[in-house]
């Protein structure tokens, strides 16, 4: 046990130091890159007031964050709100399926920067623009994932509805859903941290606020520890998004609940 | 115990197209009357369609040819008054022992106040002996409970049928008789008319009033039907010796093992 704690404490630590050591070499190899303690000390900076505000292109870390945060959620919950249905109705209906299918193997892999100049040109407007990408990018893999959970409805259980006569109503709330949500959750954490990563893209293209914007600013400012600060945050906030994403998830599982 | 027919299989078929024109015919001219308050077993070897039988008293398969007639409607979609108590329980498994229950009270008895709710669902429950466990998961109990639960799920809904699709085969050999044991009881009490599928000879004998005896598919079909002429309540143990019982048995494992037999291929 105590060794454990010792292991589990120990070797990140080490692995921090090597990954520092890595880094102050290439430091002192290519001239202006930042060493870790030049970024340590900017990072206290950059954290000390997050919430400044000197207009626009100005602003505190904090809010660079929430602007990226807004966008982000807005795609996601737009993701939601048609992904869900559609996959809702693809895993019932093999019809469906037949007729959805094609397009979502061919959308799939389309790259979120591919949609933005299509999207620029539509919305004329750089939130809803980043929105739009991050929906079309993020919806997939809550459509596949809640069709996989419908499918996994066990025979048993339909058969069950069949016998009690449940309604279609019934049958997708007291039956389907329990069994899907498990997936449907899985399918949003992965739509969550596609949507996450879209952002930084989509913000470097269109400009104004958000982290991305505020990465390439500072890459334009020639401040490149404020680039490698926030490469950390966004690691630090996507981690936060998956692990509240993941507590959620389970808190639906029935699976996670209710045990002894 | 009335005479006239109260679940009539007439003249079944059960046909799967096998594409190209092909077809394999499982069941063949099965002709079957049940009266009511009977408990009747089908027995035969894998293969012999007799889960297939069962499906289409439930509604959940359809019939080829012929027609079922339950107290003379024909019978073309599952319904609550044919209960099917599942070989896997089928459990919902996010649902407690009393939310299963409930869930299926409520659908069918739209009639009841939630307290006659409570206390129909607690009378069944009560009536597999399961109080104690009413708020545990089915992940939780036994396969033995659980297989209870489902007979407490499929009698709370009043079914005019029991249908039970080999109910205690997954369960262990103590397991099976205790069960055994709890659904001759219960059968007692509440005189509901049930049809079990079983591959056990022990167990067609000692719950039933008539074996049916399938021949071997495809094109299977009822072989023999037998009486057992055992009165109620009957005891496991003192039928290890009744001539009767043996009659019976001896009848059975005849059928599937010499005239019937089924020989790995």
């Amino acid at each position: 046990m105590l060794l454990r704690t010792i292991n589990i404490v120990a070797l990140p630590t080490l692995l921090f130091g090597v990954l520092i050591a890595v880094w102050s070499t290439v430091a002192n190899q290519i001239q202006g890159f930042p060493p870790p303690m030049e970024v340590w000390n900017e990072l206290l900076v950059v954290l000390s007031d997050p919430m400044y505000d000197n207009g626009a292109g100005d602003q505190g870390i904090a809010l660079q964050l929430l602007s990226s945060l807004k966008r982000v959620f807005g795609g996601f919950a737009l993701a939601i709100a048609v992904g869900i249905p559609v996959g809702l109705l693809i895993g019932m209906s093999k019809m469906a399926q037949t007729a959805f299918n094609p397009y979502i193997q061919i959308l799939k892999p389309v790259s979120p920067l591919a949609w933005l100049p299509l999207a620029l040109f539509v919305f004329k407007d750089v939130d809803m623009t980043a929105i739009f990408v991050i929906f079309i990018t993020s919806i997939w893999p809550i459509i596949i994932n809640t069709a996989l959970g419908v499918r996994s409805v066990s025979e048993d259980y339909l058969n069950v509805a069949k016998v009690l006569q449940l309604t279609a109503f019934e049958k997708v709330f007291q039956i389907i859903l329990p069994v899907a949500v498990p997936f449907i959750f899985t399918g949003m954490r992965l739509s969550l941290g596609i949507a996450w990563l879209v952002i930084v893209a989509a913000e470097m293209l269109t400009g104004g606020l958000g982290i991305g914007f505020w990465i390439w600013d500072e890459y334009n400012n020639l401040n490149y520890s404020h680039i490698i600060i926030g490469i950390i945050l966004i690691g630090v906030v996507g981690y936060i998004l998956d692990t509240i994403m993941g507590f959620i998830a389970d808190h639906f599982d029935y699976r996670k609940r209710g045990r002894v | 115990m009335s005479t006239k027919p109260f679940l009539n299989i007439d003249h079944v078929n059960k046909i799967f197209p096998l594409g190209k024109g092909k077809e394999y015919v499982a069941l063949r001219d099965v002709k079957l009357e049940i009266r009511e308050n009977e408990i009747v077993s089908i027995i035969g070897h894998s293969g012999c369609g007799k889960s297939t039988l069962l499906n289409m008293i439930a509604g959940l398969d359809t019939i080829s040819e012929g027609v079922i007639l339950l107290e003379d409607r024909e019978i073309n979609a599952p319904g609550p008054e044919r209960a099917v108590v599942f070989q896997n329980h089928s459990l919902l498994p996010w649902l407690t022992v009393y939310q299963n229950i409930e869930m299926a009270v409520k659908k069918v008895r739209d009639d009841l106040n939630p307290k006659e709710v409570k206390e129909h669902v607690m009378k069944y429950i009560d009536l597999v002996n399961l109080d104690h466990a009413k708020d545990k998961y089915p992940g939780e109990i036994s396969g033995g409970m659980k297989q209870r639960v489902g007979i407490a799920r499929a009698l709370s809904i009043e079914p005019k049928v029991l249908l039970m699709d080999e109910p205690f085969g997954a369960l262990d050999s103590l397991t099976r008789a205790n069960l055994q044991d709890h659904l001759m009881r219960i059968q007692m009490q509440t005189g509901n008319t049930v049809v079990i599928i079983t591959h056990d000879v022990d167990e067609a004998v000692l719950l039933s009033d008539r074996v049916i005896m399938m021949t071997n598919g495809p094109e299977a079909t009822i072989g023999e039907i037998l009486e057992v002429n055992l009165p109620r309540p009957r005891e496991r143990l003192t039928l290890q010796h009744n001539e009767e019982y043996l009659r019976c048995r001896g009848a059975i494992v005849e059928f599937l093992y010499s005239k019937f037999a089924k020989h790995d291929d």
